[in-house]
């Protein structure tokens, strides 16, 4: 070996290439910010489950669920909004809204996306609670992991599991209703009726739920999640964290054996023991973080108990860190909350809700679409008269019938006449009853007295109801060169 | 292997262990360059063993394996052809009940029933595609001595009925009896017109279609036209659909309208052949044709459909 390794700079310990995985037991504990959680698991788990229950009627032609992605008759709808596939941009628009949204969340609150909205920490949450319910608390479960396998850990495990799995089916169970009929859906479902696709999807999502919150848990937050990668890149010195104030709690411990003076530290665990990701917060702001504040929840009570002030771990930005080292007061949080950045975050995301919120309440109800037959361009009928073919395509994106009216722009003396009525009848404008919330395809003929040259030609679309609205397309008029025979 | 990796490899019995990974070498090293051991993941290796269990189970029930004459024909008896074959079936039960409904419906009554129209018109469109876009064009704009099908000009009738009938027996068809037919003399060459004559009778023409104005080569022509065309054109000019006659006096010309295309057709007449499709096509399919040709701008005896297309094609789509 010497001969390959002169300066002996392998002789270190084996390293492993991953991380060996900790069971991590958190235990229960009680405070605000438990309390928060759990009301904010309560809203999130109750808008999930609810929300496609939820009625909206919109009028015999369209569903009444409040909230569809029917994506079988291509519709977006969400309570008095309907999307339709073009307008796929309004979606795009929420979605943006919902990153800089997480951007600004971040810039004025810190990681809390990931301590208490995101449903991978909803369910890890609701996962860990089943665990005490059946195991007991970080000790029992602890010791029951150690314990040989007997009937009583089976039993455990299996009853453990199956409430696993029964959250786990209700949770993809859950979602296929946002893409159909909610309680039709569910009588077929039950009845063994539904389409396969909602079977396969329900299995999918019962697999993976009891996979990432029964098993992989605070795993997938530090291994496989990349908004905590993303984040640590959006943290600053102005970020809300949750820090240990090691300048207040060092040198810890129950005694000093020396009799120096200690910190207010009494060394007790209690914050490693109640971290559902299993650090250990005084080491100091790390990725495993989610900034759930249950440590804060636990020190609190601990300091309480033996008398000394509370928020020896607090929510910190590192700026007002340095300043309590000097012991100078600490900024305010609501100060905290308003700087810059957020502001700009503010601006933007606003912006873009008052512009989708805009392009909503002046979006036509009304569409038009045409193309020009190319072949041929242009037509010469016996009487000499040259004549054009469109298919034009009404949308009515109402949900009901709409007496419509389509008017040609044209050379002088145009007419047009539809495939559904008879030449005789052209004129400069059509009417037609369209139905509820359909396109209407026509084929529309134009023609032009002898000599009229190529040019410009628009039809417009108008609503003769009391709603109105209007829209125009421009396209062209083709005829023979001037000195064509 | 160097001497001290074989005394190492020696005293721990087994290949050397690579300090920094603490993963075991292979036991085998080129040029000072040794292999780690870094066995697969457990679940790669027993995916790929199933891969090869299915593997082989594919070879048995799928022709898999190449012979010299044939290759093996799997215990599923599947073959490309036979998939192919399957499909079209499937295709054809699929378009059975259209055809059948086709069948069943003269074609006159087929504006009365506007779903039905609307899907021999897109099966017209398919099968105009294949049959008739040679002579027609794709657009069905035809070209100089094959008509125009979009426009309201008709040699033979422009109805459902007459469309069928001229898809069914051609035009001029030699060996069909029903055929729509009918011979313009060769004026000229025949010598039944002089030269001068012809010019003559071309100079009328042209002033019934209002391309040139009266002269007296018109008025002499008139005389002639008189004499020797009306049979066919009728007295007016406007032709006859009896025998495939044009009107001579609109402003569609399926040989060209100038003096030199008039000319020529004097002297040498034309005579354009269609195909009969009848004994070539299903009945179904020539309704189809019909009903496709029909439905291009043009068509004859317009009846309205029950209700305006654009409330009944409701179709759904974006």
């Amino acid at each position: 070996m010497t001969n390959m390794d002169p300066k002996g700079l392998t002789r270190q310990p084996p390293k492993r290439l991953h991380a060996e995985t900790q069971a991590v037991h958190p235990r229960a504990v009680d405070g605000r910010f438990r309390r928060l959680k759990w009301a904010v698991m309560t809203f999130c788990l109750a808008v999930y489950y609810i929300t496609p229950w939820l009625r909206w009627h919109r009028g015999p032609y369209s569903p009444d669920q409040a909230v569809l992605i029917d994506l079988e008759h291509r519709r977006f709808y969400m309570f008095a909004i309907e999307i339709w596939p073009q307008e796929f941009y309004f979606v795009a628009g929420l979605l943006i809204m919902a990153g800089i949204g997480l951007f600004l969340v971040t810039s004025a609150v810190g990681r809390a996306w990931c301590g208490y909205a995101c449903p991978q920490t909803v369910w890890t949450d609701l996962f860990q609670h089943v665990d005490r319910l059946i195991d007991g608390d970080r000790n029992a479960q602890m010791k029951l992991a150690k314990a040989p396998w007997g009937p009583a850990k089976i039993a455990r495990r299996l009853g453990k599991w199956s409430i696993y799995l029964l959250i786990s089916i209700s949770t993809g169970g859950a979602w296929i209703f946002y893409f159909a009929d909610a309680p039709t859906l569910a009588r077929e479902f039950v009845t063994l009726q539904a389409p396969s696709i909602a079977y396969s999807t329900v299995f999918v999502l019962t697999c993976t739920t009891m996979w990432f919150g029964g098993f992989m848990r605070e795993q997938v937050c530090i291994y496989m999640c990349p908004w905590p990668r993303i984040q640590s890149a959006m943290l600053d010195e102005k970020s809300l964290l949750v820090t240990y104030k090691d300048w207040r709690g060092e040198p810890r411990g129950k005694k000093s054996p020396t009799g120096a003076p200690l910190g207010d530290c009494i060394d007790c665990g209690l914050c490693a023991a109640v971290c559902p990701t299993g650090i250990d917060i005084r080491e100091g702001p790390q990725i495993g973080c989610i900034t759930c504040a249950l440590c804060i929840d636990a020190c609190d009570g601990v300091m309480e108990k033996t008398g000394r002030p509370r928020g020896l771990i607090d929510y910190v930005t590192l700026e007002d860190s340095a300043r309590e080292r000097q012991g100078l007061p600490a900024t305010p949080h609501w100060k905290l909350i308003w700087h810059a950045r957020t502001l700009i975050y503010l601006g933007i995301w606003s912006a873009i809700g008052a512009a989708l919120l805009f392009a909503l309440g002046t979006r036509q109800h009304l569409s038009i679409a045409v193309s020009k037959d190319r072949n041929p361009p242009y037509m010469i009928l016996s009487s000499g008269e040259i004549r054009n073919a469109y298919a034009v395509r009404w949308k009515n994106m109402e949900g009901r019938p709409r007496k419509m009216q389509l008017t040609l722009d044209g050379p002088a003396g145009a007419k047009m006449w539809s495939e559904d009525m008879a030449k005789e009848m052209a004129a400069r404008d059509l009417t037609r009853i369209i139905p509820a919330d359909t396109t209407a395809p026509l084929r529309i003929y134009v023609t032009a007295p002898v000599g009229t040259h190529e040019g410009k030609l628009s039809f417009t679309l108008r609503a003769l109801d009391q709603d109105g609205g209007e829209v125009s397309y421009a396209t062209r008029f083709d005829a023979p060169d001037e000195d064509h025979d | 292997m160097s001497a001290p990796e074989n005394e190492h490899a020696k005293e721990h019995g087994g290949p050397r262990v690579d300090e920094p990974t603490g993963t075991a070498t292979m036991g085998h090293e080129w040029d000072g360059i040794e292999e780690l051991n870094t066995p697969l993941p457990t679940w790669w290796l027993y995916t790929f063993y199933a891969c090869i269990v299915f593997a082989i189970g594919y070879c048995v029930v799928y022709p898999a394996i190449p012979g010299i004459k044939e290759g093996s024909h799997g215990t599923f008896g599947w073959t490309s052809r036979g998939q192919l074959a399957s499909e079209m079936d499937a295709a054809k039960a699929a378009r059975a009940p259209v055809l059948a409904a086709l069948d069943a419906t003269p074609i006159e009554d087929l504006p009365k029933n506007p779903e039905l129209l609307a899907k021999a018109v897109a099966g017209g469109k398919a099968a105009f595609k294949v049959n008739c876009v040679p002579c027609h064009g794709s657009g069905a704009a035809g070209s100089i001595g094959y008509p125009n099908l979009n426009d309201d000009d008709w040699l033979w009738g422009g109805t459902l009925t007459d469309i069928q009938t001229t898809l069914e027996h051609g035009i001029r068809q030699p060996g069909d009896d029903a055929t729509r037919t009918s011979m313009m003399p060769s004026f000229g060459r025949d010598g039944i017109l002089k030269p001068a004559d012809v010019q003559d009778v071309v100079s009328y023409v042209r002033q019934i279609s209002g391309q040139e104005p009266g002269n007296a080569s018109a008025q002499r022509g008139a005389a002639l036209f008189a004499a020797n065309c009306v049979a066919c054109h009728n007295p007016d000019g406007k032709g006859n659909r009896m025998f495939g006659a044009p009107n001579l006096t609109d402003k569609v010309w399926l040989y060209g309208g100038s003096r030199t295309a008039i000319t020529e057709t004097v002297t040498n007449a034309h005579a354009g052949v269609m195909p009969a499709w009848g004994n070539r096509l299903s009945p179904a399919t020539i309704k189809m044709l019909a009903a496709y040709v029909h439905s291009l701008g043009g068509g004859e005896a317009f009846a309205a459909p029950a209700a305006p297309a654009a409330e009944t094609a409701a179709s759904t789509g974006q």
